[in-house]
């Protein structure tokens, strides 16, 4: 008696304590996970609020709600922000509080450099944001920072938008270091007795092969970075045509590293496709081993697609022969994903909850996105559709259709686990299908719209395209009003949704054998690992449980 | 090498000291190798421009000259190397005077190096922005040079902590991982002196 008291004492005093941990210095993994997630989802509003006034500026074809320097700095902040500040760093905080628990260790591998690398996000956030105070404006010259106009300094200020552009680029980057070497090293030597390769749930699989890239081309962009910012600052010439210096050789090292970033984005969700669909449709990931093996082919195949974002910047022919078919190389290993998701709902039993819903709406979008890259590849079609809107409809519906929607099917499908608490069914479907239509209606506008010619970049167009343009305008305010119902449903279900089992979809993840929220030291033994992952259809997943009346009216067993 | 391996596909041990120090040694290796990804992008961008520009060298300059000051500059890096590896061979066996006398004879050669480097800088007839000998002269060399600073840095802290009683007497990954940094910055220098000085091609 005196002792349950006592613990009980002790929990409610950690509990009134619990929300602080969010705001300091903390080296818990999960803490430092939910901050990264909750930092970088602030970004992603604020990045959605710029393309809000985007396409508000859009929705008519004069140039007449703001002018055209403030589009510029919007387009690129909106770009800037989405990559280096929503979808990278989101994942990785995805990574951060799934990782250690995922394959049964304590904790990352360096703590503190993990609670580093998460203030620098902030940080780099903050004075990428603030350049729009500055009297010359923001950065102008595209999330890409092509010189010779990114070099251009016609305000004559000793720091404009464009070096703060490129400092908060190297410190995002440097973060971005830290955080690859850490999760190198805590999934290759921190994993429980029994987790070899081939019994790592997908997810890691994925994050290491994402984690394998940046450590091994972000580099090459930080070397452009320093390089440019000497150019823009210190009048070297690395890149400036008038004094022998080679715009192009930014082009291959820029993308160098921003078209595997691409996968370094798309990988973690193809992760979560892969532990959310298993979970929903009580079958065993099919071809979990070919699931796997296929993240690194992903991997090395990037490493020699990037030369097809410059096919119209002077390429030799040899060269873009070369690289055509190297870019469509990269849709044999993410097919046989696509082709193993299918096979995993084949005849199965569809259980369609908002993280199912958010994971089936990703995958589906993803195939017109991967159709439409592929077409992109091609170099004849390439030429034709190069700087319109056909190329921003395809990479929208790769990086917001997919990545978006895989990170939200990954919050509603671990939010359980995080916070101890159910989320509200019937919010969350509200919020998929407002942003499956939304998400739909304004981006593929831009795919027809970019075959009839309307390039991108530009305030003002040709009345010929105002009504693919509405249209596209109106989804984005339906999708930015779509985040409303999320945030709600998160906040409200954070402080009063119903208790959460440990172990509510019944799923075989590691992460689901401790309790919810997990403990500081994530389990109260190692645990040893005997069975290959996604082993579904063994009794102990079973969703059918008679002692567990909630669960079984849940599932509609 | 061996341990290497083991360390990275056995089954590693965890949660204890050793293990713990193991991850430290593995994580500077992949962040050494991440790194060197910055210089390689450094020496292909200046290959690709000497090879492509014209406007290399503008007239009446003379670009970076191999002198003897700079070859024994090279010389005393490069032996470093082999100073610090001695020093670690003596934290190995505990023999901590001749390890603080050798890893400081690092030091100091580290920083002869740098005041090397700069003298050479003051000497030269061309700055940051005469064209792209300038750019990539300047910014490379000061790029390794600012390595060899944090390098100095470290070996300057690991020196403070062998003072502090038990700090090596089970370990000296520290000491090892700073080692290893050590002779990453002497290999980047070895391309570099080879790029800067020892391609001389004609203009």
């Amino acid at each position: 008696m005196t002792h349950s008291s006592a613990t009980n004492l002790k929990e409610s005093q950690i509990k009134q304590q619990a929300w602080k941990r969010y705001f300091t210095f903390n080296t818990d993994h999960k803490v430092i996970g939910i901050q990264y997630l909750v930092t970088t989802f602030i970004f992603f509003l604020i990045a959605g609020i710029l393309s809000m006034i985007l396409r508000g500026e859009l929705i008519t074809p004069p140039s007449d709600l703001v002018d055209r320097s403030l589009y510029n700095g919007l387009f690129t902040l909106h770009g800037t922000v989405m990559i280096f500040l929503w979808i990278i760093p989101s994942l990785v905080g995805l990574a951060n509080y799934l990782i250690p628990l995922m394959i049964g260790a304590k904790d990352m591998a360096f703590p503190k450099l993990n609670a580093i690398a998460f203030w620098l996000i902030p940080i780099g956030g903050i004075l990428l944001l603030s350049s729009f105070l500055l009297p010359s404006g923001s950065a102008q010259a595209g999330w890409w920072s092509y010189p010779p106009v990114s070099i251009q300094n016609p305000t004559g200020y000793p720091i404009n938008g464009q070096t703060i552009w490129l400092l908060s680029i190297i410190v995002l980057g440097i973060s971005s270091i830290m955080g690859g070497v850490n999760f190198l090293t805590t999934i290759l030597r921190m994993r429980a007795p029994g987790m070899h390769f081939f019994r790592m749930p997908i997810f890691v699989w994925t994050v290491l092969s994402a984690q394998l890239l940046q450590l091994f081309c972000l580099p090459a962009l930080t070397g452009a970075a320093i390089m440019l910012l000497f150019d823009l600052s210190f009048g070297t010439n690395f890149f400036n045509p008038t004094s022998g210096g080679d715009p192009v050789l930014y082009q291959h090292l820029f993308w160098f590293y921003s078209h595997p970033a691409v996968y370094v984005m798309v990988l973690p969700a193809f992760g979560v496709f892969s532990e959310v669909i298993p979970a929903f449709t009580r079958n065993p990931l099919f071809g979990y081993k070919s699931v796997a093996v296929a993240s690194f082919g992903i991997s090395l195949v990037s490493i020699f697609v990037w030369v097809h974002h410059m096919f119209a910047s002077g390429t030799p022919s040899w060269m873009r022969i070369l690289f055509m078919f190297s870019t469509m190389l990269v849709a044999i290993p993410t097919g046989v994903k696509v082709f193993a998701w299918t096979a995993t709902v084949w005849r199965s039993k569809l259980h369609l909850d908002t993280p199912m819903l958010f994971a089936l709406g990703g995958v589906v979008m993803f195939i017109i996105g991967g159709i439409t890259g592929v077409m992109l590849g091609a170099v004849a079609f390439d030429l034709h559709v190069n700087n319109t809107y056909f190329v921003v409809g395809h990479f929208h519906y790769v990086v917001y259709n997919t990545i978006t929607m895989a990170l939200f099917a990954a919050i509603y499908f671990w939010f359980p686990k995080m916070t101890g608490r159910m989320y509200h069914e019937g919010w969350g479907k509200i919020h998929f299908w407002l942003t499956f239509i939304g998400a739909n209606l304004t981006f593929f506008p831009m795919l027809p719209v970019g075959l009839q010619g309307m390039v991108r970049r530009i305030s003002s167009y040709d009345p010929q395209y105002a009504g693919w343009n509405i249209l596209a305008s109106l989804g984005a305010f339906l999708l930015g009003m779509a985040t409303l119902p999320f945030m709600a449903n998160l906040v409200v279900s954070c402080l009063i949704g119903i208790q959460a089992p440990n172990n509510p979809w019944y799923a075989t993840g590691l992460e689901w054998a401790t309790t919810s929220p997990p403990p500081t030291e994530n389990f109260e033994t190692i645990p040893t690992v005997t069975l290959a992952p996604y082993s579904y259809g063994l009794p102990q997943y079973s969703t059918v449980d008679t002692t567990d009346e909630e669960a079984i009216k849940r599932h509609g067993n | 090498m061996t341990n290497f391996i083991d360390n990275v596909l056995g089954t590693p041990a965890r949660d204890t000291r050793e293990g713990k120090k193991g991850n430290l040694l593995f994580g500077v290796t992949v962040f050494l190798l991440s790194e060197s990804m910055v210089f390689v992008s450094f020496f292909l961008t200046y290959i690709i421009l000497r090879l492509s520009t014209k406007q290399w060298l503008p007239s009446g300059v003379l670009g970076p000259q191999l002198s003897i000051t700079i070859i024994i500059n090279t010389i005393v890096l490069l032996s470093s190397s082999l100073v610090i590896y001695l020093a670690e061979r003596a934290i190995k066996k505990y023999k901590l005077v001749r390890f603080r006398l050798l890893w400081l004879t690092t030091s100091v050669m580290g920083t002869y190096f740098l005041v090397g480097t700069f003298k050479e800088w003051q000497g030269l007839d061309f700055g940051l922005s005469t064209g792209l000998v300038g750019a990539t002269f300047y910014l490379f060399t000061g790029f390794h040079a600012l390595h060899i600073i944090v390098g100095i840095f470290l070996q300057m802290l690991m020196l403070v902590r062998s003072f502090v009683r038990g700090n090596y007497n089970r370990g000296h990954y520290g000491v090892i991982s700073v080692s290893l940094f050590w002779h990453f910055v002497d290999g980047i220098w070895i391309i570099l002196f080879s790029l800067l000085y020892l391609w001389q091609a004609k203009h």
